[in-house]
């Protein structure tokens, strides 16, 4: 019986990878535990075993492709008595060691499909050069530009360096500006927070990457009483220009110490600037804005954003201001807010809702402090209707937040109360079914949008 | 004896800061006994340590000071006028007069240890000889962020100097309950960088250990942790009393050692210095510091405006409004 060798995940987030090269050729017999192929992505490489006995039959996809998504058939094994180029009667997944081998792989071999989003235009006013860009690439490239315009900005952390960064952002920059700009710390959060603290009030321009936000819970005394009340405290002589950027909030089946969203804690905190992008160009323009900031920036990531592609201004002069909103989507019919992940998750939404009549207007809030809030309330007064998106928990969110605005700037022009579409507000759950659930899913903004619109 | 010791005027000069130090400490804590300077931490007793250390230091290293180091910042150029501002709630006593790049006094237990392998860092990377100096009390030692410092000092070899002020107590804590190390420079051993102990009550074997560590840092040869031992002979604050944890005997006894007798008689059995010289020293000291008072009791109220200005380097559009509505709640006044 002839089966489908499929594109294997390395790991949840993947969804596409490059087919480095083939192990076996047509017409040569595999059995079990053989290596077909080698796959790779930008964080590893792995090899692609044969789990059933027979005669590698067709070879689909060529040695050297890249962009192979995840679960694409790349060959096809026929079993010893079968005529060549016999149809596939059953897909068998690809024996996958780093798969966690629990029940729920099988789930993991049909992920959800990859979220379609539109690229980003462009800030309206740049007539310039653009490239396709992923956010990884872009974060990577606004780090190489400022480094390169400012000797004072390093970049330090975990795995930044030899290994390229834990999730491959900082990739090319010890090649390029050597071990003393880029820097790998020891395992030590709360150190070397405190550290980029220190070389920020000595004059130095530190990013500061955080493998995971999770891990700057450790550190936040640095972050809060150190870096945002420096300047204050310091009659204003002595600042603390530093960017504490990595992912936030959560990524695919981390569970509940890696799946959360800090943007309403350190939003909370004044001498703080809280900035949360979506598009590879906001990412881009958004990051060299922070460096180049004289006050400290929380730079908030997301790790399932990293590998989608966008329009990037390739201008290295070219920056997002921090502080300010785009409307991504316009529409008349109601504003919905979002930031990060869900300014596409929210595009969905509108796109649905645009099949039902209802044209939404798309807030990405790009910063979330200082907020632009005349760009919301421009709008609300146009839309009178105002849903908030955010995957983090609701309460004292960045929803909250938001709907506090509203009554005191918007509550004359409102027609209906401000509804908040949220995390939910439990623990990420591991299981993928229950993290489904627990995050704001395309339906629930079309809900709520009909609360809000009457439908 | 390090050459320094051998030389009358430096060892006058110390001994003056540490009595400019102990005369502010007890103006200061006047001032908060009748209202009119908030909590204060005196040096009563430590004031070696912190001459001691900043004596060593060079004006283009870096001081990280905690909160009971007014010798060291002194010694440095902050003004007596800059620490009353300070203690008295005026952020601008940390736009201080002594060197710019120093930093302010660092409340928060032992945050400042990592703050200064990051300065550390940024002077390697600028290329620069310079040392950061962090100060801390015994009680810091037993956090995490510092045991954190300590071991990326010494994995960088960075040219930093911790100098632990061991007053025998953490507020009510003695240093047996704050760990079962036998001494806290052996907290060095783990970090792999030297760690000695020096007698914190003998302002001369303070700034001479100080000054090898700063000069194998500054030589390139990395960080140091020294363990300067004294005795907290005030409370821990102007918001402590110190009678109900420990004993009044302990306390007399350890009078014997302070440090600023002790330089005293080492002068006068070496003829460097009289009674008359006492007695002129005090009077201008107390002269100096009556002024520095004045000057502090005669400085106008930080404006509204002011806590406002300072919290971002430019005022973003919330706080500007902020700002505005404070302006025009004063006016109504």
């Amino acid at each position: 019986m002839a089966v489908e060798v499929l594109m294997p995940a390395l790991s949840p987030t993947m969804t596409e990878g490059k087919l480095a090269k083939w192990s076996k050729s047509v017409g040569d017999a595999v059995k079990p535990g053989d290596i077909l192929a080698e796959i790779e992505t930008d964080k590893a490489t792995m090899e692609v075993e044969a789990v059933e006995e027979g005669v590698l039959d067709q070879i689909l996809v060529p040695a050297g492709t890249e962009g192979v998504a995840v679960n694409t058939p790349i060959a096809i094994v026929r079993g010893d008595d079968e005529e060549a180029g016999a149809k596939p009667a059953a897909k068998a997944p690809p024996k996958n060691e780093m798969r966690p081998q629990t029940a729920e792989t099988t789930t993991a071999a049909a992920p959800p499909p990859p979220v379609t989003v539109k690229p980003a235009p462009a800030e309206a006013d740049y007539k310039g050069e653009t490239r396709a860009q992923t956010v990884r690439e872009a974060l990577r490239d606004a780090m190489a530009e400022e480094m390169r315009r400012d000797p004072d900005v390093f970049l330090m952390g975990e795995e930044v360096a030899e290994y390229q960064g834990a999730y491959k952002v900082s990739q090319g920059l010890l090649e390029e500006f050597g071990a003393k700009r880029v820097i790998d710390t020891p395992i030590t959060e709360y150190g070397f927070t405190g550290m980029g603290v220190g070389a920020a009030m000595a004059g130095l321009k530190p990013i500061v990457e955080f493998m995971t936000f999770n891990f700057a819970m450790q550190a936040i005394d640095h972050i809060i009483n150190s870096a945002a009340k420096t300047l204050y405290m310091a009659g204003g002589q002595m600042g603390c220009p530093v960017v504490f950027r990595g992912p936030n909030g959560a990524a695919a089946r981390v569970a509940a110490q890696h799946s959360q969203c800090y943007a309403s804690w350190y939003a909370h905190c004044p001498g703080l600037k809280v900035v949360s992008p979506w598009s590879a160009a906001d990412a881009k323009g958004l990051l060299k804005s922070a460096i180049r900031d004289p006050n400290p920036v929380i730079f908030l990531e997301n790790e399932v954003l990293y590998g989608q592609t966008f329009q990037v201004p390739t201008d290295p002069e070219w920056i997002v201001p921090i502080g300010k909103a785009k409307i991504v989507r316009p529409g008349d019919a109601v504003t919905i807010t979002a930031f990060s992940r869900m300014v596409g998750v929210a595009l969905i939404a509108a796109d649905e809702l645009a099949k039902q009549g209802i044209e939404a207007e798309v807030i990405d809030l790009r910063t979330i402090r200082p907020l632009d809030i005349e760009t919301i309330v421009n709008s609300v007064k146009r839309t009178n209707r105002l849903v908030t998106v955010e995957e983090g928990w609701p309460f004292a969110g960045i929803g909250s937040e938001l709907a506090a605005l509203a009554m005191e700037q918007m509550f004359d022009w409102l027609d209906a109360p401000v509804v908040r579409v949220h995390g939910a507000d439990v623990p990420m759950p591991y299981a993928a079914n229950l993290e489904k659930l627990a995050l704001p899913q395309a339906e629930n903004i079309v809900e709520a949008v009909k609360r809000v619109t009457y439908k | 004896m390090p050459d320094f010791a051998r030389d009358s005027t430096q060892l006058i000069n110390l001994y003056q800061a540490m009595v400019l130090t102990r005369t502010f400490d007890a103006k200061a804590v006047a001032l908060q006994r009748t209202g009119r300077l908030g909590t204060y931490p005196s040096s009563l007793g430590q004031e070696a340590v912190a001459v001691g250390v900043a004596a060593a230091m060079r004006e283009e290293d870096l001081l990280l000071p905690s909160f009971r180091e007014h010798g060291a910042q002194l010694w440095r150029g902050v003004t007596l006028q800059d620490i009353l501002l300070y203690w008295g709630g005026d952020e601008r006593g940390s736009a201080s007069s002594g060197p710019r790049h120093d930093f302010p006094v660092n409340v928060p237990v032992g945050s400042h240890a990592p703050h200064a392998v990051g300065v550390a860092l940024a002077f390697k990377l600028r290329g620069e000889q310079c040392v950061a100096v962090c100060v801390m009390g015994d009680g810091a030692t037993s956090k995490g962020e510092v045991a954190e410092a300590l071991n990326i000092a010494g994995v960088w070899r960075l040219p930093v100097v911790f100098v632990i002020n061991n007053n025998g107590w953490a507020i009510s804590v003695p240093v047996a309950r704050q760990t079962a190390a036998a001494t806290l420079a052996q907290k060095a051993v783990a970090a792999g960088i030297p760690g000695e102990q020096v007698d914190g009550n003998d302002v001369i074997a303070v700034r001479a250990a100080v000054e090898d560590a700063l000069a194998r840092a500054r030589a390139g040869n990395g960080p140091a942790l020294i363990e300067a031992i004294t005795y907290r002979l005030s409370d821990h604050t102007t918001a402590d009393d110190a009678s109900r944890y420990r004993s009044d005997a302990e306390v007399s006894q350890r009078w014997n050692e302070e440090p600023i007798a002790r330089l005293r008689r080492y002068l006068v059995k070496r003829e460097l210095w009289t009674k008359a010289d006492e007695e002129r020293m005090l009077t201008a000291l107390s002269t100096q510091v009556d002024a520095a008072v004045e000057s502090y009791l005669a400085t106008a109220p930080q404006p509204v405006e002011s806590i406002f200005d300072h919290t971002y380097a430019t005022l973003p559009a919330d706080l500007a409004d902020q700002r505005a509505a404070a302006l025009a709640a004063r006016s109504r006044r």
